[in-house]
């Protein structure tokens, strides 16, 4: 009993990890761009939601309707003045400008909100729980979180291979030059794909704001735990990133379990065994 | 008074980072012509297209296309002007499917004739594929969704780079076939060619180039093998 309860409170963190990377794989995918900052982009999001429910005064999960378009702008902005300047052949230039982006990001939270943790009262719901059966326990906010997780990336998968916006991102993540051709100005499709992810990095910052405490440092652990779930579900595959959050989030669970320390480690110990046995990850998506 | 062209290239230059493809290249293409551009390998026709069609900056007034000049544009802004680049090795985009490759094509949403009902009546075992990965063609059905999707546009010139490349004779007049079906709307055609003697069939005039520069033009049933010989080989 005591590990199922282990193993499902496992699955439910990992639909945020799965929240991390959607972002970060989305990005990648459209226009090859590593975001150094993604990370930081998350701590950024949940900041921004500390300051919309203290000054508004509503509650963390109505502060997503402001939250959740304020990044989706800071995005669009961010990659149409900044990042599409650095994009070419050459990977080198994004990255080192994602990097600094992320220095910038820390020590500006840090300048205005300090060092200390903080963190978003949900309210009642936040030990809210139900009982599925005798001795197990789910968490009405974890799983709340879960499902957003799923719808999420139900909703990308729906942009994507849906809509007129999503066959522009992947008819410029194919042939960008080609894609010109048809009318597409990549700088522009590059922009709403950027606000797209940064709007998933809004919803995943406000989660991780409500679940635990949050400071201006946090944001290079996101960004690993991000990567390792791209990883572990094989890049270009949003069902995939799903998959890789959640055997990282069950993989902390159990290290969690056998020892406290372990939580960390346990994970990248599943994302290094994934990356030896199945370097393309899980559900890669083929290419011809 | 004449009618003024629908596209007039003059003394376009033209370069490939710091090659020069093109010296001084003028052109005309009259409403409702096909044009027919010939050359060995390496004659700057492919760069001529692409400069025509924004894919390589050239200087503004260089490209004057229905009264605009638009050589300065970027190419997204040059195909919702109405002009559309069948690109040389079709450039199919990889993860789209035959229906979506035609759509993307039409994602500027000209006005025309041209929608994705016409279009599979112009090709019909296309419609047959439309839910199959572009790549999952044959190399004629793939040249025929690159028309088709350039089609989609609605374009008032059609740019064609080599579309016999790679195919089967009897492929390229199947393709060739079709070409009265797309001018009877009106639309101009600029074909690039290694193949002569399809692009003198399908041509009212010839421009040859050699070594970046127009070597010989004149009307597509007046010109002798000799002198597109000597145009082209430069002999």
């Amino acid at each position: 009993m005591d590990w199922i309860n282990v193993i499902l409170q496992g699955v439910l963190v990992g639909g945020l990890y799965a929240m991390f990377a959607a972002g970060l794989s989305l990005i990648f995918g459209v226009m090859r761009l590593v975001n150094i900052a993604h990370g930081d982009l998350i701590v950024l999001a949940a900041y921004v939601a500390l300051v919309t429910t203290q000054t508004l005064g509503i509650g963390p999960l109505t502060s997503l309707l402001i939250v959740v378009p304020a990044m989706a702008l800071i995005g669009y902005l961010l990659q149409w003045l900044v990042l599409n300047r650095t994009l070419g052949d050459d990977l080198l230039p994004p990255l080192l400008v994602t990097f600094g982006l992320s220095v910038i990001i820390q020590n500006g939270l840090l300048t205005l909100f300090t060092a200390d943790s903080v963190k978003l009262q949900a309210g009642d719901i936040e030990v809210a729980t139900l009982r599925l059966t005798e001795g197990i326990y789910v968490g009405v906010l974890p799983l709340l979180q879960f499902v957003v997780a799923i719808a999420v990336i139900a909703g990308l998968q729906f942009i994507f291979y849906r809509t007129a916006l999503g066959r522009a991102f992947r008819a410029t993540a194919d042939n960008p030059d080609v894609a010109q051709l048809m009318g597409l100005d990549n700088r522009r499709v590059f922009a709403l794909a950027m606000a797209l992810s940064l709007a998933v990095v809004a919803i995943a910052g406000v989660f991780l704001a409500v679940r635990a405490n949050f400071d201006p440092s946090q944001g290079p652990a996101r960004l690993i735990f991000g990567f390792e779930a791209v990883i572990i579900g094989g890049l270009g595959s949003l069902w995939g990133t799903l998959a890789g959050g959640l055997i990282l989030g069950v993989a902390q669970a159990i290290g969690a379990h056998l020892n406290p320390g372990w939580q960390i480690l346990a994970g990248h110990i599943a994302f290094l065994v994934v990356l030896a046995v199945r370097p393309q990850g899980l559900f890669p998506k083929v290419r011809a | 008074m004449p009618e003024a062209p629908l596209l007039a290239v003059r003394d376009l230059d033209a370069f490939y980072c710091d090659i020069q493809a093109l010296f001084g290249v003028s052109i005309d293409v009259a409403h409702g012509e096909a044009v027919a551009v010939i050359g060995a390998n390496g004659a700057g026709k492919s760069a001529l297209l692409k400069s025509i069609a924004g894919a390589l900056r050239s200087r503004p007034d260089a490209i004057v296309f229905d009264g605009a000049t638009i050589g300065g544009l970027p190419a997204y802004a040059v195909a919702a002007r109405g002009i559309a680049l069948v690109p040389e090795g079709r450039g199919l985009f990889p993860s789209l499917s035959v229906e979506e490759n035609l759509l993307i094509g039409g994602q500027l949403k000209r006005p025309g004739p041209w929608t994705l009902q016409r279009v599979f009546e112009l090709f019909p075992v296309l419609a047959e594929r439309r839910k199959l990965p572009s790549t999952s063609l044959s190399g004629g059905q793939q040249q025929m969704v690159a028309i088709g999707r350039a089609l989609m546009s609605n374009p008032k010139l059609l740019l064609c780079d080599e579309i016999s490349l790679g195919l089967a004779p009897i492929v390229v007049r199947d393709i060739y076939a079709r070409l009265p079906a797309i001018m009877q709307n009106g639309t101009s055609i600029v074909l690039v060619e290694q193949d002569i003697v399809q692009a003198l069939k399908a041509a009212q005039r010839v421009y040859c180039l050699q070594e970046g520069r127009v070597a010989l033009t004149g009307d597509a049933k007046a010109l002798t093998r000799e002198q597109i010989a000597a145009a082209y080989f430069g002999v």
